[in-house]
């Protein structure tokens, strides 16, 4: 070892070293800009910047002298190192601020470009009926709408002298001895699905119906109803009224008040009407002295729709045996229904398919 | 019904109670309360006064006086009137100044005429007890002075109106009412119909039935010496009034009153006017008879008459003769009180559109034991206020009917109820009614036959209808509820008088069902899917003019233009049924665009009406009294026109709104098209789409929509002739598909895809064809040549222009390939696209374009 001959390696003197690091930080700190912070990389932390170059001269060194070096010149790098990520984090934040504050837009502008439609309520609600009896293991049953007279009125036990057939101010197809009719009512489909389905029977059928009522404010020629038929074993009036009660609840809500009141119908007996409490008044305006009420008329009550036990004729005219089976009916108001659900005062609305009628209703009622 | 309750008090010891009170019990037991109208509660300080002293004044253009009226106050008072029927010593009705007339109208003391009014002496409108206004109303001499006038006229009443049923004909009558009434409220009811009517075998004017089937029963009694110029009493004209019928004459209201008091129809002949014999029959060919509205009627052979040797004298239970009725100076008078077939008179009065309060009556059926008695009141009623002599006869002609009987287990009521009822509860309700129980069964109930009534009762359906089990009674209705026919009529009664409100409410449990259809599903889908996509729904009506098919430019030809037709339409410019769903959208488009949205698009689903061809005319309407043969079902079936379900959409003005993010883009008939595509696609089906010459769609933009081979609609924009027709926005488009075609042909359901993880490979080709060549046919070429390798297909440009020659367009396609098991090399691709470009070429012409 004596005739080795140690170079004096001037780059990585202590001094040096430090000052390469000053300079390397100093240049960190004026880089304003990250291409400005790249160039500083470049030079003072890049292949050929001094501290590099320095770095590569350890090797030269005695090994003695390596360790030092080694230590000094890299922990030189790794100061350089994190100012210069230091720096990075802090121009990038910097940058980032600026850029997303350029790229705020206004929110609250409107974005009406492909406006949604809408469902008729008077659809939606038949499926919202027809789903509460689905929920209740019933099917939705269908009919044609120009329909036989025999299934409008004879199998419903409507005679043709029946006072019942004439209160149906019935469009007749053709001549009025066609033996056709516009359907009056979705009683008919009663007696389709008693000759098709087997028995027991549990259906629903929502449907538009036809009287030659001129259109105003409460009638419509043209108008909608829904159909209930349960013909099983040991059907009772009791489980009528839980029925209808239960839809009632799942149309307007839990608390809603109903009566049963007998009525007339020739397709049913004994038959009822089923009136619910009026959810404007309470029932109040039907008493002298308080104020009236619009919407029940003050009678304190609203008719919702007629119902009873299904003839026996009826049946007899399907083939169904009375003695072994019962049933029982019901049918209500569509149009009625969204007037009470919804607050709808005017059938003509409707009927006129204007867009703003019916957009606010959306997909489901 | 009109129930002025007095009358109704008349009959049942009704508690203190109000006509609300009243009218709730009714309305539970079946009578439902329509209105209540309150008389004279308003009404105060009106009492009986003596006219002293009349001075005439002069000087004014109609007759004035000036009255001194004793009405037994410390001074007469002074009061001003225009009337002058009245002489002094008169009883006459007085309000005092600060009382109230009907109608809140408050009189008091004022200066009139120059002389001081202390009040007003009053008629009988003036006091709501009639329509009679013809002068003052004055009281019966010796009627008290200074008498409260509200208590002396009865003046405070209230009348309920009921809505009555059709089954119940026996309550269009105080006494029907009445006894519901008392059963409600569990007091006494006194039957107006109860009075002694004495035996005689001396015959009245004669009269005998012709028709069986006609009439049941027929009753003559006679008056003779009756005064003309009798008028009726004041309490008959009020409760007349109240009830709703106006006072005419007293024979006429004396059959009016009855007839409201009973339920019992009367008829009036002048006696001087009959000829011979009174047969009841039917009408006989070309028989005419001139009614009380001097309408002559052209008779039908089913219409049942009352005839005498003149031939017909009056539509029975309708509407009297002319010839036969009472006139002015009638003094002899025959009272007609018969039991008419129920369905004769009602398909009399419909025959003839007259509705009478008789026809009515009859036609719900009426009491068969009230003809004798009723006519005795009338002509008792006669004899004492319009002074006649009662003939001492009576004409009775009947027809032997046997009462109707059933006979049910007495637990059937509560069977049917869902709540059990004690065997006494069961016949004691039905006594309430007016039955007759007895215990035990009684086959003979159910040997059947027809009611004269038209009811059908008894032999196989009586069997069918029967009820049977343990502890049976045979029960009678009364004779005034003919509707009471079947087991279940008599459960009702019970039901109902045992209350409604009684009833359980018990949720039966049904099987579990299937849900909704396929088909149900996929027009809620459809509606969903279209709403989704900015289409607004629509329900309108389906009737449609003839005229639509022109503005539509249908050919003669056309099957749409075979439609439906009403015999009674609602309006006579719209009698047909549509056979397409476009008339109703084009209307209810045009009406929102005159409503300010010129940006609109509706759709609406629903059925078109299509006769068959060689379908028959009429549909049979078969019995009821069983299930009807397949056969006879299908006869009907085959009448009535297929009725598929459509759905249609029609748009127009900006389907994309412009704003502040630039142009907007117009309704157009790709987004018609498209609309088919969306439904198409909720029936989970490719639409093949060609193009098409189809009214009412413009010729060189109309789409035919096909579902393999089969047509299922059209699409694309209106015929702009349409447009002008409808008066529509330009470039208006529609669509209009058999959704009933589509729910057919939807296959089963969807089979899972494998998913590959392998990468894709994309190949773009752009091709030259003829620009006349369908963009569908090149896309159908390339994905046919492409074969298993292609993922997917999208055609991303269209160009036109010189670089690609005259005539020419240039398609440019993005195609996606991708294996299931494999990376694919590019020389698969290459050539799966190369295999696709050359069956393009094949097929139609197409060059790859160089780039």
């Amino acid at each position: 070892m004596s005739d080795y001959d140690p170079v004096e390696v001037t780059p990585l003197h202590a001094d040096e070293v430090s000052r390469m690091e000053a300079d390397a930080i100093a240049a960190i700190k004026a880089a304003d800009s990250l291409d400005a912070l790249k160039q500083a990389r470049l030079a003072h932390a890049g292949d050929r910047s001094p501290i590099a170059l320095a770095n590569r001269e350890i090797g030269a060194l005695p090994p003695a002298a390596r360790a030092e070096a080694g230590k000094r010149v890299g922990g030189a790098r790794r100061t350089i190192n994190e100012a210069l990520a230091a720096r990075q984090a802090e121009l990038e934040a910097e940058r980032d601020a600026r850029v997303l504050v350029e790229e705020t837009v206004d929110v609250t502008l409107p974005w009406d470009r492909r406006p949604r439609g809408a469902r008729h309520p008077l659809t939606t609600l038949q499926e919202r009926i027809a789903d509460a009896f689905v929920a209740m293991g019933y099917e939705v049953a269908e009919g044609p709408e120009l329909e036989g007279e025999w299934f409008n009125f004879d199998a419903l036990n409507i005679a043709q002298d029946h006072p019942a057939r004439s209160d149906h101010d019935t469009f007749f197809v053709g001549s009025t001895g066609s033996g056709m009719v516009l359907r009056t009512q979705t009683s008919p489909v009663q007696i389709r699905a008693l000759l098709q389905r087997e028995l027991p029977v549990y259906v629903i059928s929502p449907g538009k119906t036809f009287r030659t009522d001129e259109l105003d404010a409460t009638h419509t020629p043209v108008f909608h109803q829904t159909e209930g038929l349960a013909v099983d074993e040991g059907l009772t009036m009791a489980h009528l009224k839980g029925t209808l009660d239960r839809f009632a609840e799942v149309m307007f809500g839990k608390g809603i008040t109903t009566r049963f009141r007998p009525n007339y119908f020739p397709f049913t007996e004994p038959s009822a009407e089923m009136d619910l409490k009026c959810f404007v008044c309470r029932g109040a305006s039907a008493v002298p002295g308080n104020p009236p009420c619009r919407t029940c008329k003050s009678e304190g009550w609203i008719e919702w729709g007629g119902c009873g036990m299904v003839n026996p004729r009826v049946l007899i005219a399907c083939g169904v045996d009375p003695s072994r089976y019962s049933g029982f009916a019901f049918g209500m108001g569509i149009e009625r229904t969204l007037m009470f659900r919804h607050n709808a005062e005017d059938m003509r609305d409707m009927v006129e398919g204007d867009v703003r009628f019916t957009l606010p209703f959306g997909m489901e009622i | 019904m009109k129930v002025p309750l007095s009358w109704l008090r008349e009959y049942v010891d009704l508690p203190a109670v109000t006509a609300h009170e009243v009218a709730d019990k009714l309305t539970a037991a079946g009578l439902k309360l329509e209105a209540i109208t309150s008389h004279g509660h308003d009404v105060k300080n009106v009492v009986v006064g003596e006219v002293l002293e009349i001075e005439e004044l002069t000087g004014f253009k109609k007759p004035i006086r000036h009255c001194r009226v004793e009405v037994g106050e410390a001074m007469p008072r002074e009061i001003v009137c225009g009337a002058t029927n009245f002489a002094a010593g008169d009883r006459v009705p007085v309000v005092l100044p600060g009382g109230v007339l009907p109608g809140g109208f408050e009189v008091g003391a004022r200066k009139t005429y120059g002389r001081m009014s202390e009040g007003m002496i009053c008629s009988e409108r003036e006091l709501g007890l009639s329509d009679e206004h013809g002068g003052i109303m004055v009281l019966p001499a010796g009627t008290p002075v200074g008498a409260d006038v509200v208590e002396l006229l009865g003046l405070r009443d209230d009348v309920i109106e009921l809505e009555i049923t059709p089954d119940i004909g026996y309550a269009l009558s105080i006494r029907g009412v009445a006894r519901e009434a008392a059963t409600a409220f569990g007091v006494a009811f006194r039957d107006p119909a109860d009075v002694e009517v004495p035996a005689t075998d001396e015959p009245s004017w004669p009269a005998s039935i012709g028709d069986p089937t006609a009439c049941d029963r027929f009753v003559l009694r006679e008056v003779t010496g009756f005064d003309p110029a009798a008028t009726s009493p004041l309490w008959m004209r009020t409760r007349l009034s109240r009830a709703g019928m106006r006072p005419v004459s007293l024979a006429v209201d004396v059959t009016n009153y009855l007839m409201l008091e009973l339920g019992q129809p009367l008829h009036a002949f002048d006696r001087a006017r009959l000829q011979g014999e009174i047969v009841v029959r039917r009408a006989l060919p070309g028989e005419r008879l001139e009614t009380l509205d001097h309408v002559v009627r052209e008779l039908d052979p089913d219409d049942i008459l009352i005839t005498d040797e003149s031939g017909p004298i009056s539509m029975a239970g309708t509407m009297g003769g002319l010839e036969t009725e009472i006139s002015d100076g009638s003094t002899d008078i025959v009272i007609e009180a018969a039991h008419f077939s129920a369905t004769g008179i009602s398909r009399e009065s419909r025959r003839h559109g007259l509705v009478s309060e008789a026809s009515k009556r009859f036609e719900r059926g009426v009491d068969r034991e009230l003809p004798l008695v009723a006519s005795w009141k009338a002509v008792r009623m006669l004899a004492e206020l319009g002074g006649a002599q009662a003939g001492a006869g009576v004409t009775h002609a009947e027809v032997e009917v046997t009462p109707a009987r059933i006979a049910i287990p007495a637990s059937y009521p509560g069977r049917v109820a869902g709540v059990p009822y004690s065997k006494d509860t069961v016949i004691a309700r039905l006594r309430q009614v007016g039955c007759t129980v007895t215990d035990g069964d009684d086959p003979a109930v159910r040997k059947g036959g027809v009611a004269p009534t038209g009811v059908v009762t008894g032999g196989a359906l009586a069997a069918k209808l029967a009820v049977t089990g343990d502890d049976m009674i045979t029960v009678t209705p009364p004779s005034w509820r003919p509707d009471l026919t079947d087991p279940n009529d008599l459960a009702e009664e019970v039901i109902r008088l045992e209350g409604y409100e009684t009833l359980p409410s018990v949720l039966p449990s049904a099987p579990a069902g299937a849900g909704l259809t396929e088909g149900q599903r996929l027009r809620r889908r459809t509606g969903r899917a279209l709403a989704e996509g900015g289409y607004v729904e629509v329900l309108s009506y389906p009737f449609i003019s003839p005229d639509d098919f022109d503005r539509l430019l249908l050919p003669a030809e056309d099957a749409r233009r075979a439609a439906v037709r009403l015999a009674n339409p609602l309006s006579e410019d719209e009698p047909l049924m549509r056979t397409t769903l476009l008339p109703g959208l084009l209307k209810t488009l045009v009406r929102n665009v005159g409503r300010g949205f010129a940006d609109v698009a509706l759709f609406e689903t629903g059925p078109v009406y299509r006769p068959r061809p060689n379908a028959p005319e009429t549909a049979p309407v078969l019995g009821v009294e069983r299930r009807p043969s397949p056969e006879e079902l299908a006869s009907i079936e085959a009448a009535l026109p297929d009725q598929p379900v459509r759905v249609a959409v029609v748009l127009a003005g900006e389907f994309e709104r412009s704003g502040w993010w630039g142009e907007g883009r117009q309704a157009s008939w790709a987004d018609a098209v498209q609309a088919a595509r969306l439904v198409a696609e909720e029936a989970r089906l490719e639409l093949s789409i060609s193009a098409d010459q189809h009214e009412p769609w413009h010729p060189g933009r109309c789409a035919a929509l096909y579902v393999g081979d089969t047509l299922v609609g059209h699409a694309g924009e209106l015929h702009p002739r349409v447009i002008e027709a409808y008066g529509l926005p330009p470039r208006t488009a529609a669509m209009e598909l058999e959704l009933t075609r589509l729910e057919q042909a939807m296959p089963g359901p969807v089979q899972t895809p494998a998913v590959s993880a392998y990468p894709v490979a994309t190949q773009d080709v752009a091709l030259i064809v003829p620009d006349f060549t369908p963009v569908a046919d090149v896309e159908a070429a390339l994905r046919d040549g492409a074969g298993e390798l292609l993922e997917s297909i999208r055609l991303f440009d269209v160009y036109a222009g010189e670089q690609v020659g005259e005539g020419n367009k240039s398609l440019a396609y993005t195609m996606r390939f991708r294996a299931p098991d494999r990376t694919l090399t590019v020389e698969e691709t290459t050539a799966a696209r190369d295999a696709a470009v050359a069956l393009a070429a094949d097929r139609v012409g197409a060059q790859l374009r160089s780039s």
